[in-house]
């Protein structure tokens, strides 16, 4: 039997098992505006009132929460620090390379500090071996000091995992209080579809698969670096 | 003491155990409950709550049991029982029947006036003059509880028996280890799979005695019959007691498993 | 997978024995349920929460065809593919399928249960498919011909000496024995696989109606090298973990890493929708979603629907006195614990799968800890009802019972039978208070003794005492 007619007979078998095991004590017509309700409402569910601060606060609590993930924040003044950032922290870390995204803000940006420090940039998908990268980041949730990152052609994925550091960029404006914010915002910048992939990411990456002892860098980057931006 | 007082009349659930192994648990539930101005029965009709039918999947027993029970208990303003598991029991006996049967408004009245005795002190009749009682009584050794699942899980007991026991003179209260965590008893589970069921009560038994309590109470005989076994297997120097033998202050009887001395004596 | 389901008071004698295992075990009490319990009180709406999920699906499961059909007309509309799976059968070949249609030679895969409970790997192998698990404990497994014994935790069954011994075996490195050095080194062998992969296989923890999406929730960053390198990415998930929105998952969200890890919230929560987007530089041209049923569509309507709402979190096994003791081979087949106990007669047949709901004190706590509060103790009775309608409890179990009952239901048979034994015991006891052993009740006296009764029943007793009063008053 084909893959394709296997799936027809088994799709068919599927919902007239579940449509035969249903209660059918409201009407079809009833169940049908129940799911369309549910699905253009959006309706938020239970909401923390930890997420629910003023918006000074959560910038606070944002702070908080991601460095509790064990991610590293830097405080900057404005977006024109950034390379001057990444070419301090990179130094300090005796790091030479940095794989940036190329969305227009980043790329906008004067890079000579890099250079300075004979630290190499470029603008490519990531690659296996890749040491840092630098991205945008869509929001930040202050719930959980989580970072929101989608793909883009600007922004390809494998920037946020296969480096080993991974420097983010996030502006304190961008900053949520709670996950449902985030989706709000998502829908109206991206009304037809979802990007392809959309990331929330929390701290770098860890596992604890060895004896239940928590070791950092798994497969994802070892280090994850938050650079807050005031405005 | 007669049968006298004005107060509710309350049917007691011995449960089978009590019957069976420690009639002394049952005696000192009915004295609390007559000490707090209850007028205390025994209907004749009881057995069993029917919880090893309703774990063992035979439905149609356990409500065969339970109309028995429910029959056996009609007319009494309250049923209080001495296990936290029993009482659970008889608080799921609405499950058994269809909504239409008679005896399901009858099974959910029942539930509804059926409370386990530390509870029952506790939250139902709750008085001064019980305190006042228990501050009369004198046990002078370090104690530490068990909470039985049934009791803690399905009845919300946890503070009702050591609010009660704090009041007792002399009693020092070291909590244990997973105190929440069950002692492998669980009815027929703990012959079906033996093997398991010994890691649990081992696990409780080490809690237990790393608190250096001198006794070990709970609420139900069945999780208090396995941890004295094991004690008393392990040579562990614990002594192992039903909360209400502390709580009516009859602690002269032999602890759950202890040779009987005056037994000893006139053999 | 084998199914050793049957055998599990064998495999359960030799857990008891694997110190090991036991010592991992002692780690796993302590680990888990701790940090849950402290994520639980930073959470002070977690009971809520709880509330709201359970409702939450039961409203999904009582639309799940609707939800269904929206999820797959959104993933379609995004330019995604999506099959259905009624049998493994069914799952296996259509998995393998897409795989043939791309030439794969290895698949890199993510953490996937419902791809365990198909017994995907072996399949892929025996038709000339390599899979590749990228999850750290899942990498050790497979190089150690083993399988799971924790959805969430999958090797935890094994020590640091078990993994340092299989990656020098397999690695062609120094043997080390420092978890990070051995880390370093997977990531580095799996780096290079990563990027050789033609298909990426990952499961879903949810999967998003609204938007076609489907969401991972890892901590090592695995799945999302697995689903974003290679051409083709293939979801494989089941039924149930359909959402209607992102709002509905988030709820889920919340509740999921706290109940797992005791997280606040993992490090990678990861929506994918659709293949690359024009102008995309990276991430899979395909995008494939396999819906697996494997016996869940059948569960609905019946007692076991609750058990559909399982967001598999691992807490009720980590919660476990009966898991904590003998771990999860002990379970036999790819679920274990009381969420395993449910599931697994459902999958594999009650008549093989009898052990699991048996093995349980009803102690409560996996209900108590479930972030969709099933009532796992209820679920695994109807399961012993179930065996019970069919005959199928051991003889002696039933006559056992039949004999208990038939005495229970006669109250005045009853009283002179317990009066009797109660004397007998007392009598064979003697002045010890105890019993050494006793017939029928090998499993008691094997491990501990018996107390004692102390004599005459309560209702002989109280009925003298009665009399005796009535004559006084008379």
């Amino acid at each position: 039997m084909s893959s394709n007619k296997r799936s027809q007979t088994s799709r068919a078998d599927i919902f007239a098992n579940i449509r035969r095991g249903l209660k059918h004590d409201i009407s079809e017509s009833q169940r049908q505006q129940a799911v369309a309700n549910r699905l253009s409402d959006k309706a938020d569910n239970l909401i923390p009132a930890r997420s629910q601060l003023p918006a000074t606060e959560q910038v606070e609590l944002f702070k908080v929460m991601a460095i509790e993930a064990a991610a590293e924040l830097i405080e900057l003044e404005s977006i024109e620090q950034v390379p001057q950032a990444c070419a301090d922290w990179l130094a300090d870390n005796q790091l030479n390379e940095l794989n940036s995204a190329s969305n227009a803000e980043l790329s906008a940006l004067d890079w000579s500090p890099l250079a300075q420090q004979q630290i190499t940039r470029s603008e490519r998908v990531a690659q296996a071996g890749d040491i840092a990268s630098l991205t945008s980041s869509f929001a930040g949730i202050a719930e959980t000091g989580t970072l929101m990152l989608h793909s883009s052609a600007q922004s390809p994925t494998t920037l946020n995992f296969l480096p080993d550091n991974h420097l983010v960029v996030l502006h304190r404006s961008a900053i949520v209080g709670c996950y449902e914010e985030a989706w709000k915002k998502l829908r109206q910048t991206f009304a037809a579809a979802l990007p392809r992939t959309v990331n929330m990411i929390t701290g770098p990456s860890r596992s604890a698969d060895i004896e239940q002892t928590l070791q950092m860098g798994a497969h994802g980057p070892k280090k994850l670096i938050i650079l807050l931006i005031k405005d | 003491m007669p049968n006298t007082s004005s107060g509710p009349r309350v049917g007691l659930f011995v449960t089978c155990l009590a019957d069976m192994f420690r009639p002394s648990v049952a005696f000192a539930t009915v004295k609390l409950l007559e000490q707090a101005g209850c007028t205390v029965e025994v209907p004749e009709r009881q057995t069993c709550c029917g919880q090893p039918a309703f774990n063992s999947g035979d439905r149609k027993t356990t409500a065969e049991i339970a109309r028995q029970t429910i029959d056996a208990f009609d007319g009494y303003e309250y049923v209080v029982g001495p296990s936290g598991s029993c009482i659970g029991m008889l608080h799921q006996y609405p499950d058994l029947f269809d909504p239409t049967d008679p005896y399901f408004l009858q099974a959910t009245a029942l539930a509804a006036r059926s409370h386990e005795i530390t509870s029952f002190l506790f939250d139902v009749l709750r008085s001064d003059a019980l305190e006042a009682q228990l501050k009369q009584l004198q046990f002078d050794h370090k104690v530490t509880y068990h909470d039985s699942c049934a009791g803690l899980r399905e009845l919300g007991i946890k503070q009702q028996p050591r609010q009660l026991l704090s009041h007792v003179q002399g009693v020092e209260l070291e909590e244990m280890d997973e105190a929440e965590t069950c002692c492998g008893f669980g009815g027929t589970f703990c012959v079906k799979y033996p093997e398991v069921s010994n890691r649990m009560v081992s696990n409780k038994t080490d809690n237990i005695s790393n608190t250096g309590a001198h006794t070990v109470l709970g609420g139900d005989l069945g999780c208090l019959l396995n941890m004295a076994g094991k004690l008393k297997r392990e040579g562990k120097p614990v002594e192992a007691r039903h909360i209400v033998e502390v709580l009516a202050g009859m602690t002269d009887t032999p602890a759950i498993g202890e040779a009987d001395y005056n037994l000893a004596q006139q053999l | 997978m084998q199914i050793n389901t049957p055998f599990f008071k064998q495999r359960a004698h030799d857990a008891l024995a694997d110190e090991n295992l036991q010592k991992a075990l002692a780690k796993l009490k302590t680990g888990f349920p701790e940090k849950r319990a402290i994520a639980v009180d930073r959470m002070p709406e977690f009971e809520q929460l709880r509330d709201e999920g359970r409702d939450l699906k039961n409203h999904i499961l009582e639309h799940l065809d609707l939800y269904l059909e929206q999820f797959e007309s959104k993933v379609i509309e995004n330019g995604g593919h999506v099959h259905w799976a009624r049998t493994t059968d069914d799952a296996n070949q259509i998995i393998l399928d897409i795989c043939k249609q791309v030439d794969a030679k290895t698949v890199t895969k993510g953490k996937s249960m419902v791809t365990e409970e198909i017994g995907l790997n072996d399949f892929l192998e025996q038709n000339g498919v390599q899979p590749i698990e990228t999850d750290l404990g899942e990498y050790i497994l497979q190089l150690r011909h083993d399988h799971p014994s924790h959805i969430i935790a999958p090797a935890i069954h094994l020590n640091l000496e078990d993994v340092s011994e299989a990656f020098h075996a397999n690695h062609n490195r120094p043997k080390s024995s420092d978890p990070a050095v051995l880390m370093q080194e997977a990531r580095e062998v799996l780096r290079e696989k990563f990027v050789a992969a033609d298909v990426g296989i990952t499961g879903a923890n949810f999967c998003v109606a609204e938007t076609g999406s489907t969401i991972i929730v890892t901590n090592e960053g695995n799945g999302d090298l697995t689903q974003t390198l290679p051409k083709t990415h293939i979801v494989v998930t089941s039924i149930e973990k359909v959402v209607p929105t992102l709002e509905d998952m988030t709820l889920f969200l919340r509740l999921l890493a706290r109940s797992a890890t005791g997280q606040e919230f993992s490090v990678y929560n990861t929506l994918s929708t659709g293949p690359r987007r024009e102008g995309d530089q990276d991430g899979p041209e395909n995008f494939h979603v396999v819906l697996v049923d494997n016996g869940r569509s059948e569960m609905i309507g019946t007692e076991f629907q609750d058990m559909l709402r399982c967001i598999r979190c691992s807490a009720c096994m980590n919660h476990c006195p009966v898991y904590g003791a003998v771990g999860g081979h002990s379970y036999g087949w790819v679920y274990p614990g009381p969420m395993g106990s449910v599931l697994t007669p459902q999958m594999i047949g009650i008549e093989k799968g009898g052990m699991l709901p048996n093995a349980s004190t009803f102690c409560g706590k996996c209900e108590s800890v479930c972030p969709v509060k099933i009532p796992l103790p209820k679920l695994m009775r109807h399961w012993r009802e179930d065996e019970f309608e069919k005959h199928l409890q051991p003889k002696a179990a039933r006559y056992g019972l039949a004999s208990w009952a038939f005495l229970a239901k006669r109250p005045a048979l009853y009283k002179p039978y317990t009066r009797m034994a109660s004397w007998l015991m007392k009598t064979w006891a003697g002045k010890n208070g105890r019993l050494k052993k006793l017939p029928l009740a090998s499993g008691w006296t094997d491990w501990r003794d018996m107390p004692a009764p102390q004599g005459k029943t309560f209702m002989q007793t109280w009925k003298e005492q009665q009399k005796a009063k009535a004559g006084e008053q008379r």
